[in-house]
């Protein structure tokens, strides 16, 4: 299991863009994705959960990646954090 | 004359009649049935009605409004995917044996008050998506088309405005909108300022008494119902010289800047990224004056890589098609990159900030370098060098320019011809400009940095307001005597500080012998505007 974390420093926090972003971001892959907080962490392809988090400028969020290709998603994912949020 | 009131959330004044859009969103009773997988076909079938709808207004977004806009409009479609959303539709009708058209209902008011619940205002008005995506589907199930066919120029007034229906008008016949929810964080006001259009929201009218010509103020947030002939005659007024000002602007679009004693001048873009080359494109820049590269090295914790600035740059040299001028990083003084690891400094304004983190930091000159020398190939670059004060730098840069010219010519890169100039913004800069002069191709004035370090005024110190002038003689004196080391030199002198926008400086700056003014995007055609008239 691979897991990241990341300070969002995007102004509007996880807003719509970004989020149909990250999912798509996901559907790349085949593991297992889960993002939020220790709270409460939800499936990262479903788009209303993501945004329902509503995390926002300054929240550290924390993605789990688990399966086949844990690895190369969690890479894809830093990079789309730091570039997109 | 009646009045309401409401936010204004875009200006400009309208008039018009009204057209109003009810959305009957009809409560639907609980029902229940025994043949579920009929009514999940009819919800399936609505989904992929829905989805080819949105599909084809997403790509009329697209080309009409743009990418980012567009992006609202595929949010919903994934939307209409989406696991949580389709596990409770699946749940209603399969479990609870629910119809497709009160599972849907239910579901919408599942969501929506869930975003409701949320404590940022911004995902509160996610629930307005849900309601328009539901609407949709509902309207799908009962075979009802969900066009909104504006027949001749209206105020377009509603309840709440969901994207969809913002994005489906005729654009053409839209005067303004009204409407009684909304928030200026909304969709459609984001749309309504892309479009220009004039907007008022969370609006408390009445829609009975609104039966005839209604004038809408997105300014004020005021709309005017049977105007009185007074109120009548101001908003006129104020309408036509909003109108006359921005069509006077746009006059100016294609024509030449020269004064009337045939001055010829070139009004150039300041920009900071390349998504800013729409502006300087839409106000008629005759080329970008100074194209800060820091954006590339901002907000991220590792330094950009060669091809991603070389992408950044050509973009920008291949869009433009008219002269560039792209500034080295400079990072340093209020622009701090922690990964730079530059250490803390007593002082940042007079520390290592600009060039001499280049000279210093060699490895990132020189990536930054080859993409500007490899998108040279691209379009017509010129490269300036920021916070120099001494000659031996700029020979120094220059050395090392040619190096990765002669490099990237070895390795077969097609290049342009690049012109190397520097920022003229110390006062050592000023005092050795005739020397300076001598090493470059031209010379562009950063007045801000220029006039706080000649005053010794910290910019951001609001307590020294009373003491700071950007007008200031001692500054005013330096930039006769900078044009003056560029003419008798034969080189270009330009200036891209805020000055060059200062319409009570322009006569100055021209008579002094400054050729380029390099501004923002918004203020090339009012520049241009004054200069005709000089």
């Amino acid at each position: 299991m691979a897991q990241i974390k990341y300070v969002i420093t995007d102004g509007l926090g996880i807003h719509a863009r970004p989020a149909g972003l990250l999912v798509k971001c996901c559907e790349d892959f085949s593991c297992d994705i889960k993002i939020g907080t220790p709270l409460k962490m939800v499936d990262a392809r479903r788009i209303m959960g993501v945004m329902g988090l509503g995390l926002k400028k300054g929240d550290e969020l924390t993605m789990t990646f688990e399966g086949a290709d844990a690895k190369e998603a969690s890479q894809a994912l830093t990079e789309f954090l730091k570039t997109n949020l | 004359m009646i009045i309401f009131n409401g936010v204004g959330a875009n200006s400009g004044i309208a008039m018009g009649e009204p057209y109003f859009i009810t959305k009957k969103q009809i409560e639907i009773s609980s029902a229940t049935t025994e043949n579920t997988q009929a009514e999940w076909d009819k919800f399936v079938n609505a989904k992929k009605i829905a989805n080819i709808a949105l599909t084809a207004l997403f790509e009329r977004t697209k080309l009409e409004i743009g990418e980012s806009e567009a992006m609202i409009i595929d949010v919903q479609k994934m939307m209409l995917d989406d696991g949580d959303f389709n596990d409770y539709v699946t749940d209603l009708i399969f479990e609870k044996k629910h119809t497709a058209l009160f599972s849907i209902q239910e579901a919408r008011k599942y969501f929506s008050e869930f975003f409701l619940s949320l404590p940022d205002p911004y995902m509160q008005a996610r629930a307005t998506d849900i309601c328009d995506m539901c609407y949709r589907l509902t309207q799908n199930v009962l075979g009802n088309a969900i066009e909104i066919d504006l027949q001749k120029p209206s105020v377009v007034i509603a309840k709440d405005l969901t994207p969809s229906e913002t994005l489906q008008m005729d654009k053409s016949k839209i005067l303004a909108f009204v409407m009684e929810e909304g928030s200026v964080t909304s969709h459609t006001v984001i749309l309504a300022r892309t479009m220009a259009i004039p907007c008022i929201v969370q609006c408390d009218f009445d829609a009975d008494k609104m039966d005839s010509e209604i004038i809408v103020d997105g300014e004020t947030g005021f709309v005017y119902i049977n105007a009185d002939s007074d109120t009548r005659t101001h908003l006129l007024n104020k309408q036509k010289e909003q109108a006359e000002h921005k069509i006077f602007l746009q006059t100016m679009f294609g024509k030449p800047t020269v004064t009337k004693s045939g001055n010829k001048i070139e009004i150039l873009a300041n920009i900071g990224s390349p998504d800013d080359l729409e502006y300087a494109l839409a106000n008629d820049a005759e080329g970008i004056g100074l194209f800060r590269s820091e954006f590339l090295y901002l907000g991220r914790d590792s330094f950009p890589s060669e091809e991603e600035q070389f992408e950044a740059y050509r973009k920008v040299a291949e869009g433009m098609a008219k002269p560039v001028t792209i500034r080295t990083l400079d990072i340093g003084a209020d622009k701090q990159v922690d990964y730079f690891n530059l250490g803390k400094e007593e002082n940042p304004a007079l520390g290592l900030r600009g060039i001499r983190i280049c000279i210093e930091r060699q490895e990132i000159f020189v990536t930054q370098l080859r993409a500007i020398y490899r998108a040279s190939g691209f379009g017509d670059v010129s490269i300036m060098f920021p916070m120099i004060t001494s000659v031996w730098e700029v020979k120094h840069c220059k050395k090392i320019a040619s190096i990765v010219q002669k490099e990237l010519k070895d390795e077969g890169h097609k290049l342009g011809e690049v012109k190397l100039g520097i920022m003229i913004e110390t006062p050592s800069a000023v005092m050795l400009a005739d020397e300076l002069a001598k090493e470059v191709d031209f010379f562009s004035v950063g007045t801000n940095d220029l006039t706080q370090y000649t005053l010794a005024i910290d910019r951001q110190n609001n307590k020294l307001e009373r003491f700071y002038s950007p007008k200031h003689p001692s500054v005013l004196k330096m930039l006769e005597m900078i044009a003056k080391a560029a003419k008798d030199n034969k080189i270009t002198a330009s200036i891209c500080g805020e000055l060059a926008a200062d319409l009570s400086v322009t006569e100055f700056l021209l008579t002094a012998g400054f050729k380029k003014l390099s501004v923002s995007p918004s203020f090339v055609l009012k520049l241009r505007a004054k200069i005709r008239e000089m």
